[in-house]
């Protein structure tokens, strides 16, 4: 079932927590919303289930006006951030709770919600775990119930509010994979809330990057990774570098070096005519001569070669601290040592300004 | 906030001490008179006493009208608590305080009101007499001074429950197509049932040793509406301590009994809900 | 996780259908009115019935006035002590481990479960004339049974628990960290106690004073048991309302009620407004196995 939201807007007292969004979801998407807590992110996700009601604008479910359809009836799965699994019931009562509350007319008997109840926890991984209660799981295995839960009733929706938040790393990375593999599978249209950019890059088709209250911008992992529309997008997505330049006539200075710009937007701030740059750390090259321009002093602080690249901290000549990553091999090449005086490159022309 | 043992701390002695010793003398003693007492009974005393045809019906009064008592504040406590708890209205604030009254009342004042309330021509008694109901000097006014007596016991323990009741579970319900109503008897109510167990055998337990509430409202009537702190009164004004202690006895035993009932229940109980 | 209680309905996902809100507050407001409203309604106006003169004339009879003076040097006298007792209790049991300290809080509690006809009774069977004590002590010319001594003494047991109860959780709950540190900074004993302890627990204190004042007050069944009803000397003011009830000076028991009833009032209200400053620190506590019923 596709999701659309046309000018939605919810504000608690005074703060404004979704300002007018736009936002269409194709059947069978998987989508994130990514930003920082107070971005409006999980108030949205509320406001698709029901769960809250916006101020104005409306959600149609498959082109239909839904927002008169009350929270019940909306047949939306909601996975809860701390699984709200009802705790004086098994796992096995906790799966069939939604089948069980169906008007008793078109209530299944008890073998077929067994039948189905099993079928789930077959599908989870979890058929062992029948009649355990929720206080005897661990969270990845409490989580997995939760889904289990939503996914009984058939929802056409899957709505996951931030749903690895509270896991260790590693069952957070299994469950992330496993989340996907199940996407794949049942193809149910679902989105996500989350503020882990990791997690919305390996995990969504689109990612809806959010910032106090409004869409920074949407697009594939691969878009807004590399073509973010905006300093806050480039910023919040992946490891970056800032630096601290100015610009005087409409070029870009670090230090005393002149940078070539290209596919940028360049505006100094009109008093102080100071400009920040945004670099990726894998975007550096570290060389020992300035080999051609676009080359800029650096000195060696720090290296760190445990982990797939060798992370170098540097300080630049016009005193930002930088951090670069560079393969293994490469480090081996350039015999670094701190201290040592280096030239950083970027490899792509592709830095990105922005005003302070 | 953990308890330790602590070399830092001063004062461990001084303190242990003079709590045994306070403790001693103002409640041990006294408590173990009770028992010496006892002892001093002969089983045919004890169990003339105990067993007497009054005294039984004073048993059945005293068990019977607390539990009723009991029963109405768990219906109507619970109905106040969640008002108060989950809805705005005018006076809310008032009621919230004044639901305490019966515990700083004094008994007798509660007592003499209640019954020129109830009598035959008090205030609501007036209404009730023509109808052939009989509150005041008959059973049901004691069940009437119980119920006040029990009220906020059970109001004040499910307050804080209701509040720590996270909204979410509900939501939960919501989505997953619960009714409100399927939601309240399926994920709300069976998560108080603690707390209402605890209320309930807190009034109840109340309700059992009320003395100055009822003596006003009943009339005293041996047979009919007398209640046994009621009954031991009249021993102890005749002199009969080795009745009134036998009766006392029952009735400490019983209520040790009850709380100790209650403890493990809400043990059971809040394990089933470990989180 | 903080609740928002429902004008309209803010969660669409946990509110009631107006129907449901409304006849539950209905009931609510019924039931708290039949119970508690008019019963005080009824104590002012019962005091009221033969007119303000009379209403005076009642409060500052002599032996009204002895009735007061009794029941106000009672509270005066268990009230610090079991406050005392309370502090002594709780500094024990909430900053050192020893042997046996659940037995100490459920032997603490015992005043709590017995009847105060009971309670009454057990100091007429230990300190009345006929008992071996007792009947010592009136040798000796002390009479603690049927003279005030007496009430006192049943007071204090019936109050015993309360200032207790409040102190051992709050106690917990605000730790040991800052008098340790204030004894490694060189305090003395008495001086972190006074500037250190105290202050941190101030307000479950004046909470179970609060408690423990009425409660002294207002008992009447442990009393009456004790006191022989001897009239302008044995009589707290409880006492004397039932005295002046079964005289048949109805206006005048419940003139006395009155001011009773006001006190009453006053509890609450400092109870409410307490409530607020200790809720914070009690909420620690609650996991602990402290908090048991009764």
């Amino acid at each position: 079932m596709s999701i659309e939201l046309r000018n939605i807007s919810k504000k608690f007292g005074d703060f404004v927590a979704v300002d007018n969004i736009n936002l269409h979801i194709e059947t069978g998407e998987l989508v994130a919303l990514l930003g920082l807590s107070g971005s409006g992110k999980t108030t949205l996700l509320r406001i698709i289930a029901g769960l809250e009601t916006p101020d104005s604008g409306e959600v149609l479910f498959h082109g239909e006006d839904a927002s008169a359809v009350k929270v019940r009836e909306r047949k939306v799965g909601f996975v809860f951030q701390h699984y709200a699994l009802f705790r004086h019931m098994t796992v096995f009562e906790n799966i069939a709770f939604g089948m069980r509350v169906i008007p008793r007319r078109e209530r299944p008997d008890e073998a077929v919600i067994a039948r189905r109840v099993h079928e789930l926890l077959k599908l989870v991984q979890l058929d062992f775990l029948a009649d355990r209660y929720p206080s005897q799981l661990s969270g990845g295995q409490r989580q997995r119930v939760a889904l289990a839960r939503t996914l009984a009733v058939e929802p056409k929706v899957l709505l996951l509010d931030e749903p690895f938040g509270a896991l260790d790393a590693k069952v957070r990375q299994e469950l992330r994979r496993w989340l996907r593999r199940l996407h794949d599978e049942i193809k149910i249209t679902s989105v996500f809330v989350t503020h882990d950019q990791e997690e919305a890059l390996e995990l969504a088709n689109r990612i809806v990057v959010m910032n106090q209250g409004r869409i920074e911008q949407i697009g594939s992992a691969e878009e807004v990774y590399h073509h973010p529309a905006n300093a806050f997008v480039y910023n919040f997505l992946g490891n970056v570098n800032l630096f601290h330049g100015r610009i005087e006539n409409g070029r870009v200075f670090l230090g005393d070096t002149a940078v070539e710009l290209e596919n940028t937007h360049a505006h100094a701030h009109p008093e102080t005519g100071k400009a920040v740059l945004y670099v990726r750390p894998h975007l550096l090259e570290i060389v020992m001569k300035p080999n051609g321009k676009q080359t800029f002093p650096a000195t060696v602080k720090s290296i760190n070669p445990a982990g797939p690249q060798v992370k170098v901290e540097l300080v630049a000549e016009w005193g930002d601290m930088v951090q670069v990553e560079i393969s293994h091999e490469r480090y081996q090449a350039l015999h670094l040592a701190t201290g040592a005086n280096v030239f950083l490159r970027p490899k792509e022309q592709k830095l990105f300004v922005y005003q302070i | 906030m953990a308890t330790k043992r602590n070399n830092v701390l001063p004062g461990f002695g001084l303190t242990l001490g003079f709590t045994l010793a306070y403790l001693g003398i103002v409640v041990l003693i006294p408590i173990s008179t009770i028992f010496f007492k006892t002892f001093t009974l002969t089983w045919p005393q004890f169990w003339a006493a105990v067993a007497s045809p009054r005294t039984i019906a004073a048993y059945e009064l005293s068990f019977g009208a607390s539990i009723a008592g009991a029963l109405i504040n768990s219906l109507f406590g619970f109905v106040v608590a969640w008002s108060l708890i989950r809805y705005e209205f005018p006076g809310k604030t008032i009621i919230d305080v004044m639901v305490d009254l019966p515990f700083a009342l004094p008994t007798s004042v509660a007592g003499i009101t209640l019954t020129a309330i109830y009598a035959g021509n008090g205030w609501i008694g007036r209404y009730l007499a023509p109808l052939g109901i009989k509150v005041a000097y008959a059973p049901l006014g004691v069940v009437v001074a119980l119920t006040f007596v029990g009220l906020p016991f059970v109001v004040r323990t499910i307050q804080p429950v209701l509040e720590d009741l996270d909204e979410e579970y509900e939501e939960a319900a919501a989505t997953l197509g619960a009714s409100r109503l399927q939601t309240f008897t399926k994920v709300i109510a069976p998560a108080l049932i603690p707390a209402l167990l605890t209320g309930f055998a807190l009034a109840f337990a109340r309700a059992l040793g009320e003395y100055g509430s009822v003596v006003f409202i009943s009339g005293n009537m041996p047979m009919h509406t007398e209640v046994v702190p009621l009954l031991i009164m009249s021993k102890l004004e005749q002199f009969d301590y080795a009745g009134a202690t036998a009766i006392a006895v029952v009735m400490l035993v019983a209520s040790f009994v009850i709380l100790l009932g209650v403890n493990m229940l809400q043990r059971w109980s809040s394990r089933r809900l470990a989180a | 996780m903080a609740r928002q209680p429902q004008s309209e309905p803010k969660r669409p996902g946990t509110a009631d259908p107006p129907a449901v809100r409304i006849a539950l507050i209905a009931t609510a407001l019924g039931f708290v009115a039949l119970f508690i409203f008019i019963p005080v309604i009824a104590v002012f106006t019962e005091a009221l019935r033969n007119g303000i003169g009379a209403y005076f004339a009642a409060i500052v009879d002599p032996e009204a006035r002895a009735a007061i003076r009794l029941t106000l040097m009672t509270a005066a006298i268990a009230v610090p002590l079991n406050v005392t007792f309370g502090i002594a209790a709780s500094w024990a049991i909430a900053r050192f481990d020893f042997p046996g300290k659940q037995t100490l809080l459920t032997l603490i509690d015992i005043p709590f479960s017995v009847s105060p006809v009971i309670a009454g009774m057990l100091f007429v069977l230990l300190l009345g004339v006929r008992a071996p004590l007792g009947g010592w002590l009136a040798d000796h010319g002390i009479r603690i049974i049927f003279a005030e001594p007496g009430i006192v003494l049943a007071t204090i047991f019936v109050t015993f628990p309360l200032a207790a109860r409040e102190l051992i959780p709050i106690m917990q709950a605000v730790g040991s960290e800052e008098e340790e540190a204030s004894i490694v900074l060189g305090a003395g004993g008495w001086q972190m106690f006074f500037r250190v302890t105290l202050p941190n627990v101030k307000w479950g204190l004046l909470y179970g004073m609060v408690l423990c004042n009425a409660r002294a007050m207002g008992e009447f069944g442990a009393v009456s048991v004790v006191s022989g009803h001897i009239r302008g000397h044995t009589n707290t003011m409880p006492l004397y309302v039932e005295i002046l009830y079964n005289d048949y000076q109805f206006a005048a028991a419940f003139a006395v009620s009155s001011l009773l009833t006001l006190l009453a009032i006053a509890t609450l209200i400092a109870k409410y407004s307490l409530e607020r400053r200790v809720a914070p620190v009690k909420q620690e506590a609650d996991d602990l196995a402290i908090k048991v019923a009764a």
